[in-house]
């Protein structure tokens, strides 16, 4: 199972300020191991935020977003109790999420 | 508890992500084959076709001049443009320019930072588009380390 991703949320006037970081090697498909092998591309291509499961933003990412990926945004309209969710899948079908209750 | 507690999460996320419909804003398709485009200016054909392009003010783009550690470095990017649907980010001199592309919905500002690998020295580019136009602003970085190379 991938790492979950972690997100924090700062809620202030009705603005949610978001920020995930999400654990992922981000291997860009052309660097190589000690005996000189290609380390095969494995990276984010999907990112999807939702708040309260409806889809507000997504990402689609190649292999030269950071390893470990950290993504900030900001959502409208936002209230206490809102729940923010936000999922990847990478180029291997692997997939994580993680969720955050806005306070 | 808490391992348990998100443990849940995670699940309950999988789940919602496998159930839900994709929202095709942009065709996910399309989207691959920009990101496999070598340079910028067919990074911006795969993903704009011919909508109108123009330099911006309105576009702001966050970036250090100078890049010690190209493997991160964090950019952000907004705009007070109304009806934004998208914000990308193309880094001239990488091997495929195109960097990440964001959908943005009416549940969210134009505003949006992460951090981005550069092999070189480059121009940057930060593309907003609109319905029938696209904003662009760019900035010179210089990178001291690149974060490409094995």
């Amino acid at each position: 199972m991938a790492a979950i991703i972690k997100i924090r949320g700062k809620l202030k006037d009705g603005t949610a300020k978001m920020k995930a970081l999400m654990p992922h090697p981000m291997e860009t498909g052309t660097r190589r191991d000690p005996d000189g092998n290609i380390i095969p591309a494995h990276y984010i291509e999907t990112v999807r935020c939702l708040k309260n499961d409806m889809e507000i933003m997504s990402a689609q990412w190649g292999p030269s977003v950071s390893k470990n990926p950290y993504f900030a945004f900001r959502v409208k309209n936002a209230v206490v109790g809102d729940r923010i969710t936000i999922t990847w899948q990478d180029n291997k079908g692997e997939a994580s999420a993680g969720e955050l209750i806005l306070k | 508890m808490e391992n348990k507690m998100k443990r849940r999460n995670i699940l309950k996320g999988l789940a919602l992500l496998s159930s839900m419909a994709l929202i095709p804003v942009r065709m996910f398709a399309d989207m691959q084959a920009a990101f496999k485009t070598v340079t910028p200016e067919a990074a911006l054909t795969e993903l704009f076709g011919n909508l109108p392009m123009e330099q911006s003010d309105a576009v702001t783009l966050k970036i250090p001049d100078i890049a010690e550690n190209g493997a991160v470095v964090p950019v952000t990017i907004f705009t007070d443009i109304e009806g934004v649907e998208s914000i990308s980010i193309i880094i001239d001199q990488n091997p495929n320019p195109l960097s990440a592309s964001f959908t943005i919905g009416n549940e969210v500002f134009a505003d949006v930072s992460t951090r981005v690998k550069m092999g070189k020295s480059s121009r940057v580019r930060a593309i907003v588009q609109t319905a029938d136009k696209i904003y662009t602003t760019s900035r010179e970085v210089k990178v001291t380390i690149g974060g490409c190379g094995g």
